[in-house]
């Protein structure tokens, strides 16, 4: 008699526990945030220590040729405050005369429901929405727009043109991470600017969330991005400097703050980050890291303080400036869309 | 003595001493006090330090446990514990020592990623927890998780050494060993 062999059919798969979990593991400690795991998967990892983020220093891109100095010069040398924008839901560019005509109308209700608080603004408003053409980094981005309020002038034979009372833009610069993943109803421009009384802002982004199903949300500027900042346009190569370098630190102390204020000679900052920067074409953490130590080490030496226990609040250069709270300045037109591209990459962050 | 070593004095009859290190005052107290209050068996013992080397004319209890406390605000606290860290024997390393990582809630004022924190506890091979040590309630947890981790580190728990304790912390977060 013989036993049937007991046939122990294995059909587990190969894998053992450990090695399912390293690939989930490798994704989640390789980059602690999207855009990191994004520039991570480019190259193989195969070490688990997280590496540093790099950065290319802003280069004037192709596109930027196309834009007219003239039509942007209004963009600079204004203080803007920072919003990101979730994707805008069935947005079209054909329809921007009724936009305006909806957010005019939109905008006049409100006044009239007595929740506008601008004080002595019983002119008449108008609202335009028209393309910036030009503002992105890549041919993927879409189209930038902008919107104004102009008060329009009572009497007919002054000029046609009133005065702007407030302006935003939305733009979106290589903001290729969210195009990927969004669907064709849908348009990204995540990054929102605007300038003007913080009433008109509330009131269009209300519109704006209505009419779209978008939504805005401040945005912040951490202190490590204020440094990466600083670097990055220490590193821009620039004919002439219009504006000394300068940083603000707040110290938290009762019961007041207390500001520091740090100003140094845009060509000295130069110099400094020159012999700090090693890889052409690149910013890393490490030199960023060096740069602002130099910065601490020399004021400690001087001044006894330490700033590195301080926060950074404010960096100001030539090319541009931001605070904290999300306010930026943006000084120098050939570098304007390096510094979208950045402020661009920091909503996207925020929205993910 | 210029470096911390962590056999180097008998135990003390059920106490157990936990240091923790960081450039805070403020919030190194406000930790300490959290793990006073909570309750076990053992007697606590908590000391509190700004940087090593310690003073080596105070006559201290033997240490199971350091702390180093890193605040994401501050690039002065990573710099006084990378400092520290020099002081610290390499036995100490097996399981005797973490990192903590406050203030990742207040995005903004943020300078250090937490790359760069989980950097230095990949390297030194210790767990890393994270934080907002100013929340209560977030404090409260920590310390409870503290004062049990001091506890098996201290072997007042029967089955589980330090050693032990970090090779299970580290499957968790860590990828094979043959990839290190």
């Amino acid at each position: 008699m013989t036993m049937d062999p007991y046939v122990a059919s294995e059909s587990t798969p190969e894998l053992t526990p450990r090695q399912s979990t390293s690939s989930g593991l490798k994704d989640y400690l390789i980059g602690a945030t999207p855009l990191q795991k994004r520039l991570e998967s480019v190259r193989k990892q195969t070490s688990f220590v997280p590496t540093p983020p790099q950065r290319k220093i802003p280069q004037c891109s192709q596109l930027q040729e196309n834009i007219d100095s003239q039509k942007v010069a209004f963009l600079l040398h204004k203080q803007w405050t920072l919003y990101s924008v979730t994707p805008l839901y069935k947005f079209s560019y054909n329809n921007l005369k009724e936009y305006s005509k909806l957010l005019n109308a939109f905008i006049a209700a409100e006044k009239q429901k007595g929740l506008a608080v601008e004080v002595g603004e019983d002119f008449n408003i108008k609202v335009i929405f028209s393309t910036l053409l030009g503002m992105k980094g890549t041919q993927r981005d879409p189209e930038a727009f902008l919107v104004q309020i102009l008060s329009k002038s009572q009497m007919p034979s002054e000029n046609r043109e009133g005065k702007v009372l407030w302006t935003g833009w939305f733009c979106c610069v290589f903001g290729d991470n969210l195009l990927e993943t969004v669907s064709q109803d849908f348009t990204c421009l995540p990054l929102f600017l605007a300038n003007g009384a913080e009433s008109n802002t509330a009131i269009i982004g209300t519109w704006f969330q209505k009419t779209f199903d978008c939504y805005f949300s401040p945005l912040a500027i951490s202190a490590f991005n204020l440094s990466w900042m600083a670097a990055m346009w220490t590193a821009c190569q620039m004919d002439c400097y219009m504006a000394t370098t300068e940083f603000l630190w707040s110290v938290p102390c009762s019961p007041q703050s207390l500001d520091i204020s740090y100003a140094i000679h845009p060509e000295d900052a130069k110099a400094l980050w020159d012999s700090v920067h090693k890889t052409p074409g690149e910013v890393t953490q490490e030199e960023v890291d060096l740069f602002m130590d130099c910065l601490y080490s020399h004021f400690h030496r001087h001044f006894k303080i330490h700033l590195s226990a301080t926060r950074l609040v404010r960096v100001s250069t030539s090319v541009a400036s931001a605070h904290t709270d999300g306010k930026v300045k943006i000084l120098c037109h050939k570098y304007l869309i390096g510094v979208l591209a950045y402020l661009t990459e920091l909503a996207i962050f925020q929205i993910e | 003595m210029s470096v911390l070593r962590p056999l180097d004095k008998l135990p003390g009859l059920n106490t157990a001493t936990v240091l923790l290190v960081g450039s805070e005052d403020a919030l190194l107290q406000q930790l300490a006090d959290s793990m006073l209050k909570e309750d076990c068996a053992s007697e606590l013992r908590v000391h509190l330090a700004k940087a090593l080397p310690l003073p080596s004319n105070v006559n201290r209890p033997r240490i199971d446990l350091i702390v180093f406390v890193i605040n994401l605000h501050s690039k002065y606290s990573l710099q006084h514990v990378e400092e520290s860290l020099h002081h610290v024997d390499a036995s100490f390393f097996l399981g005797r020592v973490c990192f903590l990582g406050t203030g990742a809630g207040q995005e903004h004022h943020c300078i250090l990623h937490r790359n760069t924190v989980l950097k230095l506890a990949h390297t030194y091979r210790s767990p890393l927890f994270f934080c907002d040590l100013e929340v209560e309630d977030f404090r409260a947890t920590m310390a409870q998780r503290l004062v049990r981790m001091l506890l098996i580190c201290a072997g007042h728990v029967r089955g589980v050494s330090a050693l032990n304790l970090l090779s299970l912390l580290r499957t968790s977060e860590t990828p094979p060993p043959e990839e290190l």
